[in-house]
């Protein structure tokens, strides 16, 4: 019974949150059309058929976001001054990264951490091979990058989604 | 602007240099829109502004709203949720289609595709 009313409690409960923020208030009335708004809306997505995501290690999560928000910070520092120094040597490409993730969340997710974070940006990615191309606007070290990319992002989404 | 009289000075300076700060990012990443040399270097610019140029200027405007009504007021966090949720998509799809324009022109400067077998 809960399952078909609520399938996707998670989605529900930030939609009721993202209209609880919008409304600034937590009257009883914006509540429960909140309420209402996050089990329609959830239900309208799951007529998607969206694959379904299991996600684990919660804790590992909020460390993982955490580490990306420091790491956004630090790259935003390292690329203003790589613009301001307005050194023509700067040497950027392309890094090919052979990855182990095959989740489509887990990847969707990478994919929004590389791109977000300054000095990244994820170019393509083959299924079949199961190989990541990234741009880096500072390439100094391809295997170093390679490296981190693996250990600081892909380990933990490998724990989280699959 | 006699609401903006009403802030405290220790909140103004916080919320100037909140703005000040954001506008910076902003604007270093549009410089780096003209100095940097070709597209896939152009492309890793702009997220300055998506990233700390937009937090710093929503800190500034948290601040600045909470202290004038005395309560937290905190919903300018969904601008920055929606920001990086949205901009990765729009940059990789331009960063795709240049790809795939310069692999039909047959340019050596970008990795070739895989020969599938």
């Amino acid at each position: 019974m809960i399952r078909r009313w609520l399938p996707y409690p998670i989605l529900s409960a930030l939609l009721l949150a993202v209209w609880l923020l919008l409304q600034q208030s937590v009257a009883p009335g914006t509540i429960l059309l909140g309420a209402l708004l996050g089990v329609a809306l959830a239900k309208v997505f799951g007529l998607l058929r969206p694959p379904k995501a299991r996600l684990r290690h919660y804790p590992l999560l909020g460390r993982l976001f955490l580490r990306v928000v420091l790491d956004i910070f630090r790259s935003n520092l390292a690329v203003a001054r790589l613009i301001l120094r307005r050194d023509s040597r700067t040497r950027s490409g392309f890094v090919a990264i052979p990855l182990t993730l095959t989740d489509h969340h887990g990847l969707a997710v990478l994919a929004c951490i590389i791109t977000s974070t300054p000095g990244t940006i994820w170019v393509s990615y083959d299924p079949d091979a199961n190989i990541l191309l990234i741009h880096v606007l500072d390439l100094v070290d391809e295997a170093g990058w390679i490296d981190s990319i693996k250990r600081r992002y892909e380990r933990p989404l490998l724990e989280i989604f699959q | 602007m006699s609401r903006l009289d009403a802030l405290p000075p220790w909140a103004a300076i916080l919320v100037a240099a909140f703005v000040l700060l954001g506008a910076l990012f902003a604007f270093v990443g549009s410089l780096g829109l003209l100095r940097l040399e070709n597209f896939y270097q152009r492309v890793h610019a702009p997220t300055l502004g998506t990233t700390l140029g937009t937090f710093f200027m929503l800190a500034g405007s948290i601040t600045c709203f909470s202290v004038l009504h005395g309560r937290p007021i905190f919903y300018e966090i969904l601008i920055g949720v929606f920001l990086t949720l949205t901009t990765p998509i729009t940059l990789m799809l331009l960063v795709r289609a240049a790809l795939y324009r310069d692999r039909e022109e047959g340019s050596q400067d970008v990795p070739q595709l895989t020969p599938k077998d």
